[in-house]
């Protein structure tokens, strides 16, 4: 199978890989980077536990080619603290109780971390169709939707 | 609630401690299983059938194996020449691991390919051609058990039909005539359809034998690793696998839920396969698999009989049951109760009569069925309950929540004895419904109700009012394949007064490094933050049973309270030496020992540990530690009330949950906090059956709802804001007066949001609809009934 040279950028660190063709950008991360934080829940790209944000976009890196990412910026979980500090979703999940098992949180926390860049002040609603695409099987949503607000209010 | 006997330092019960699991979880530093890697690794994939029942007929590995990078095809013959090709159920009935010669589901395993990568096993499962023979399949559990159906366990000399088995509880006859002699009778057939616990981790395991060594570890997504290393013992022994050369490690669960209790095949095809190649070979299922070949839950066929006098009392009950098992009977029950604990079913009222029995069916689907966050069919027995309460109250035209206080058992007759044979524990059920309906503003609804249905409108209220029974078991009567259901604690305590304790249990999300720090911490007063809890490794854990049933705190927990009492024990000696007073002129308050009389002179535990080290009286065993296997006395018997509001679309069928209020009663509480989120995640795990998710199959067995394209697990936008309260009736039995949680909002969920549908249509004649409650099944009845729009 063809491989190919890929450059991207993940959480700030210039990465080269020479990858096949299929690989999915998911297990570039996970096996070639060694970033375990991006978990892989199902293979219809209907659970986001592999949700990370490329070039500002959050993504499922299950239904993304390694190759498509060439050149771009990637975000993963193991990016969001910042010089010793939690960003504040990080934060918000367990001062609130909004991760049991911790399998969805990776993906939870990167898509809300990129909810509240785009809205520092998500009404519940907002918060709600924002995770809609990331399943959570242990919590119930309740919590994530408050840790979440929690969030938003350290962020403004 | 009472207020916690420890300070926010010490952290022991009552405190909404943040737990410590979470600084791992949310910087992407879990250990789940695939995350481990392991030098010279190998990966498996499985070869999968497409049809439910087939004759195998060759297998041809030839291309797979041209594949660079593919290194074997293992199949049923492989296997078969260490009589590992077939092995026991939990249940104590046998599966194949692979087939030699016919399959018996659809995704059944049918080989395995070994390869060097990941993409290449998949490759080679590609590659491999299966040629079948398909045979008819037996699909629906009733013409399985009708006389002259075709017997599926052929490998089961003499087995002439399909009965997997037949359980009963009760006095038959004495039931009969009470029903018979019922002044007012509600019959319905309640189906709980087949349904999958779609954790959000799929199954997987790592299977390392060091041929060195002689010694086998496997990293497993396994709810009850010491069980699972016996199990291996039993079924590998004869190939030189004995037990204390096996290692059995749990690393971090992504939910469990009861579907990581049974040992499935791919795991002892990645052991063998190791043992066989001498490299680590790793087997991660992906989602379809899981959801198709797992083990699934309920699939409980019920008819419910529910008898009563003319004023509302109940009388007696009455309910025969089919059991979909799949072609093998894998269920994680105690072994004395292939129905688990059904016998619960008479719920929360105070029945004298009643009887209940199931038939187990084999039928070509995926074997099972495992208890899915519920105490071994406690969900299907609470459902059947709770429906036939609410068509007896609309049979009497009388108001649920009415009827349900009318029968409810009393407070003072705790402990009761249920004519089933359970003795409860403790409960005031009187008191959780009407804090429920206080909260919810039950009059006020049934008010709004009335005048929406006057204008055509359809709402609905319903009420759910489940008694658990938990937290298995008593050795007496609860064992798995002989192992009795007791559970284990070990606390050290170091001599700068830090601890680390392991249990015998395993977490998958249940929080049980914060709350099993917290038991210690209020028996022992050292800071929770300073002890370490541990799970999982056999190798360093103490035997235990495993989580599963909400057996954690009634078991281990009780054992964690109990190992620390020992501490405490021996604390108490070393504190007397170390003040030179007798030790029962000592007072213990959470942390330190002080004279009585003198409270300046004292000494704090981490003191006496400090001491067990350095400065022990002659005579006496030096160290600070202690085990505990806790065997509980009985079960424990959580209950709550559920109110559900529901809306009802009558041009689509959509059903919107509105409002929703949970009223719980665990007993004491451990963690605040986590308690809220356990009932959150399992009135979830509620609402996805009662409205959205099921495994069905068509006549030719194939499957629907195999994916998460057509399994529809609810996302943040259907599961509504769950509200949540809590009254607090202790366990007279458990050490610390818990009973455990985990599963009642999963239980007590799904006939909630039932019986306030079916409330909504009531006005229409419609006295009971099947879960999953979809939009299509309402717009049927709306249609039916001229109210569509």
């Amino acid at each position: 199978m063809a491989k190919h040279r890929i450059s991207v950028a993940v959480n700030g660190t210039a990465r080269e890989a020479e990858v096949e063709s299929r690989l999915l950008l998911v297990h570039l991360i996970r096996e070639v980077f060694r970033l375990t934080g991006t978990h892989v829940g199902c293979d219809t790209s209907h659970c986001g536990a592999c949700t990370v944000i490329l070039d500002g976009v959050p993504v499922k890196s299950c239904t993304v080619l390694a190759v498509q990412a060439d050149g771009c910026k990637i975000a993963t979980v193991e990016g969001l603290e910042q010089g010793g500090k939690l960003h504040p979703v990080q934060e918000g999940f367990t001062e609130k109780h909004g991760l049991q098992c911790g399998f969805c949180t990776p993906g939870m926390l990167m898509t809300t971390s990129a909810l509240l860049e785009r809205n520092n002040n998500p009404s519940e609603q907002e918060i709600r169709e924002a995770i809609s695409g990331n399943l959570c099987r242990c919590t119930g949503y309740v919590n994530i939707v408050r840790a979440v607000q929690y969030a938003a209010e350290k962020m403004r | 609630m009472t207020a916690p006997k420890t300070d926010a330092r010490i952290c022991g019960m009552g405190h909404s401690m943040k737990r410590k699991e979470d600084p791992r979880f949310i910087r992407g530093q879990g250990r789940y299983v695939d995350d481990i890697v392991l030098p010279g690794m190998l990966y498996m994939d499985i070869v999968r059938s497409p049809y439910a029942h087939a004759k195998i007929k060759k297998i041809n590995t030839e291309a797979a194996l041209k594949i660079p990078g593919v290194l074997a095809v293992i199949d049923g013959a492989t296997l078969a020449k260490y009589n590992l090709h077939w092995m026991p159920t939990i249940s104590a009935d046998t599966q194949m691991v692979l087939p030699t010669d016919r399959v018996m589901y659809q995704a059944q395993e049918v080989a395995a390919v070994i390869a060097t990568e990941r993409y290449i096993a998949a490759d080679g499962v590609e590659a491999v051609e299966v040629e079948y023979e398909p045979l008819t399949p037996i699909v629906d559990p009733h013409k399985s058990l009708a006389p002259g159906a075709q017997v599926l366990r052929t490998d089961k000399k003499d087995k002439k039909d399909n009965l997997a088995f037949h359980w009963e509880a009760g006095n038959r006859a004495d039931a009969d005539q009470a029903i018979a002699a019922a002044e007012v009778m509600v019959s319905e057939n309640v189906y709980l359809p087949r349904i999958h616990v779609a954790s959000m981790e799929t199954c997987g395991c790592i299977a390392d034998f060091d041929a060195a060594q002689g010694k086998l570890t496997v990293y497993m997504t396994t709810q009850a690793p010491h069980a699972v290393r016996t199990v291996f013992a039993l079924v590998a022994g004869h190939v030189g696998l004995s037990e204390e050369r096996i290692r059995i490690i749990s690393p971090d669960i992504g939910g469990g839920f009861g579907g990581k209790v049974p040992v499935y095949p791919g795991y002892v095809i990645a052991v063998a396969a190791s043992v066989v190649i001498g490299k680590p070979v790793k087997w991660i299922e992906d989602r379809m698999e899981n959801l198709q070949a797992d083990s699934f839950a309920r699939d409980y066929h019920m008819k419910v009989e529910l008898g009563a006098k003319k004023d509302g009392t109940m009388t007696a009950l009455r309910i025969k049951t089919v059991a979909d098992h799949g072609y093998a009977n894998a269920s994680a029950n105690p072994s004395k109760y292939p129905a688990g604990l059904f016998s619960i079913c008479t719920g929360s009222y105070d029945l004298k009569h009643a009887f209940c029995e199931v038939d187990a069916a084999y039928t070509n689907k995926p074997p099972g069925g495992v208890a899915y966050r519920c105490s071994f069919r406690v969900t299907e027995a609470v459902h059947a309950i709770e429906r036939a309460t609410d068509a007896l109250a609309q049979k009497l035209n009388m108001d649920p929540a009415e009827l349900r206080l009318k029968n409810f058992i009393k407070p003072e007759q705790f402990p009761y004895k249920s004519v089933l044979g359970w003795e409860y524990d403790s409960g005031n059920y009187h008191a959780a419904l009407k804090k429920a309906m206080d909260l919810i503003g039950y009059d006020a609804l049934r008010k709004e109700q009335a005048e929406k249905r006057s204008r055509g409108e359809l709402m609905g209220i319903g009420i759910s009012s489940f008694t658990e029974i938990v937290g298995a078991g008593p050795s007496r009567d609860f064992d798995i394949l002989g192992l009795k259901m007791f559970d284990s604690a070990e606390i050290r305590v170091h001599p700068t007064g830090k601890a680390i304790a392991r249990f015998g249990t395993k977490s998958q999300g249940q929080g049980h490094e914060t709350t099993y720090a917290q038991i210690v911490a209020e028996e022992l007063g050292i800071p929770a933050s300073d002890i370490q809890v541990e799970e999982g490794d056999t190798d360093t854990a103490p035997y235990g049973l495993g989580t599963y049933a909400s057996r954690s705190t009634p078991t281990a927990g009780a054992a964690g309270a109990m190992a620390a009492r020992k501490i405490r024990d021996k604390a108490r000696k070393l504190a007397a030496h170390l003040l030179e007073v007798r030790e029962d002129d000592l007072v213990w308050e959470p942390g330190k020992f002080s004279v009585k009389g003198a409270p300046q002179k004292s000494k704090t535990i981490q003191e006496c540990a400090f001491a067990a080290y350095t400065n022990h009286p002659q005579g006496m065993e030096a160290g600070l530690e202690a085990v505990h296997y806790y065997d509980p006395p009985n079960l424990t018997f959580p209950f709550g009330s559920y109110i559900c509001v529901v809306d009802i679309d009558r041009g689509t069928g959509v059903v919107t949950v509105r409002r929703f209020v949970a009223v719980d009663d665990c007993g004491n509480i451990i963690n605040p906090m986590i308690v809220e989120g356990q009932i959150h995640g399992g009135l979830t795990q509620g609402l996805a059956p009662a409205l959205f998710e099921e495994i069905s199959y068509d006549d030719e067995g194939n499957i629907s709802g195999g994916s998460f394209m057509d399994y529809y697990v609810p996302t943040a936008l259907e599961t509504p804001h769950w509200e949540t309260d809590m009254t607090v009736t202790p366990s007279p039995h458990h050490p610390l007066g818990a009973k455990g949680v985990g599963e009642s909002a999963t239980v007590g969920a799904p006939p909630a949001i039932a019986n306030a549908v079916v409330d909504a249509l009531r006005h229409l004649g419609i006295t009971h609809i099947d879960i999953p409650i979809t939009p299509e099944k309402v717009w049927q009845v709306l249609k039916a009934k001229g109210v569509a729009e």
